[in-house]
């Protein structure tokens, strides 16, 4: 093999300074880079405003692809199916008898609550939903779980805000662009929910693995209370995520920790919501208070 | 020039604009970087980081192209685009490079292979690097074997990228 162009600039004295400037500029870069890092140590979204070009840019692009592939993402799902065809149609025929009276009894228990809730003059206002948006892209080849969603501050996204899909919890806003912004997957080994198994109230706290799966530590003395197969749900404790939204199942158990899945799956939703956080949402003054005074001040005025 | 014709035609005594020159490596460089704007939601590091695969393989192709610095910009373009915290890949990357201008001080003459090892020293370094401060700011605790096939893979893929690289070198140059 042939010698290769050194970069050593000989007895040039005009070349030799221009190589030592460059490693000086190199070296003192490397350094605001690694300043950089630091003040994101204290500071994890402070330097967010830079990625507001490169966002704006790549959100027409990562939609357009998005466009295309949303049909082709489901294509091993459905192989998937047709492989076991003849015995999870009867598996599945069984679950529809078996659900049939559950949803009757489901539908008399949500007349039951209405007629209560009328009873109690409570109102069921749930203005908590801000938006609905898609996942168009996401941080694929960082140790982080980012996403991005196709809206941003211009749309009325916050950092914080709580982003689900109906099958249950993605994650929430960490950094918002004027028209996308990341959402901090629920995977992500930052992103630490409280939950409570669905059917007796355990509380626990689930933490993301980075691997598409969480890990939950209950948060009772004793010995580890999940089995395979328990639902975890939102509790709503911490005041970001409303409760009682879906969060994972339990697949394994050891020691004093669980692995959970998540139900949602960010790759196979077709669109998300996005939410107000929870305590906003509680807190806000109800729309119905002001006008029931002022009706209240005319009826005054008219009855006497 | 002969015939107005045949302006695309390669020919001898022509030289290609300076912006080919120059402006191709780095708008690949940047193109590379760009793939995570593909609509893949990923449940784990699985995409191979190709801004800085193909920064490597312009630097080992043709060592004489860049200074030293142009891992700041470039790394500062691939931390817009990744999600690492900004900062991490100005830093890594240029410290990649002076790693292998000082490597090529005592190697000059060095094959293929070779050029392989450095690269997948310099991804190993710069993986694992991103992967510590994606810890410290903020990450929680990541664990490492979490990045490890995507290093496997990124290493085991750099020839291709050498071979790609060196096909649109080939069409830089040439006028």
């Amino acid at each position: 093999m042939a010698r290769p162009p050194s970069r050593r600039p000989g007895i040039n004295r005009k070349a030799q300074y221009s190589l030592f400037a460059s490693y000086v500029v190199a070296v003192t870069g490397a350094a605001i880079g690694l300043l950089l890092v630091v003040v994101a140590i204290f500071d994890p979204t402070g330097f967010s405003a830079i990625r507001i070009g490169t966002a704006e840019i790549g959100r027409p692009v990562s939609m357009a692809l998005k466009g295309m592939v949303s049909g082709v993402s489901s294509v091993d799902e459905i192989l998937a199916a047709y492989w076991r065809a003849g015995t999870q149609n009867v598996a599945l025929r069984r679950q529809v008898e078996a659900d049939r009276n559950r949803i009757i009894e489901a539908k008399g228990v949500a007349q039951e609550n209405l007629r209560l809730k009328k009873l109690l003059k409570l109102v069921d206002a749930d203005a908590s939903q801000v938006l609905t948006a898609r996942l168009i892209a996401s941080s694929a080849s960082s140790a982080r779980r980012f996403a991005r969603l196709n809206a941003g501050r211009w749309q009325g996204v916050r950092p914080g805000m709580p982003v689900r899909a109906p099958e249950g919890l993605i994650g929430r806003i960490h950094i918002v662009t004027p028209n996308s912004s990341d959402v901090l997957l629920l995977t992500d080994t930052a992103n630490i929910v409280p939950v409570r198994r669905a059917n007796d109230n355990i509380p626990a706290i689930s933490t993301g693995l980075g691997d598409g799966s969480v890990e939950i530590r209950a948060l009772t003395a004793g010995r580890n209370p999940f089995r395979p197969g328990d639902l975890l749900v939102t509790s709503g404790i911490g005041g970001v995520y409303q409760p009682n939204i879906p969060v994972a199942v339990v697949v394994r158990a050891q020691g004093e920790i669980a692995y959970a899945v998540p139900l949602a799956n960010p790759a196979r939703v077709d669109a998300v919501v996005v939410e107000r956080a929870f305590e906003q949402a509680v807190t806000r003054p109800g729309p119905a208070a002001p006008p029931v005074s002022e009706e209240g001040a005319a009826d005054n005025a008219v009855t006497p | 020039m002969i015939d107005r014709h045949l302006n695309h035609v390669p020919r001898l005594g022509r030289h290609p604009s300076r912006f080919r020159l120059a402006g191709t490596p780095v708008f690949t460089v940047m193109l590379g970087s760009c793939l995570t704007a593909l609509p893949v939601i990923a449940q784990s590091p699985v995409m191979p980081p190709f801004g800085l695969l193909v920064l490597l393989s312009w630097r080992l192709l043709r060592p004489d192209l860049w200074r030293t610095w142009i891992g700041l910009p470039l790394g500062l373009f691939d931390d817009m685009m990744s999600g690492q915290p900004i900062g991490s890949g100005m830093f890594l990357w240029t410290v990649a490079l002076i790693g292998i201008d000082m490597i090529e001080h005592r190697m000059v003459w060095r094959s293929y292979r070779q050029d392989w090892l450095i690269a997948a020293l310099a991804i190993i370094f710069c993986i694992a690097g991103g992967l510590f401060f994606a810890r410290i700011t903020g990450g929680g605790n990541v664990r490492f074997l979490l990045v490890a096939p995507q290093i496997v893979w990124t290493i085991l893929l750099f020839p291709f990228v050498v071979r790609q690289c060196a096909r649109i070198d080939r069409w830089r140059v040439m006028a």
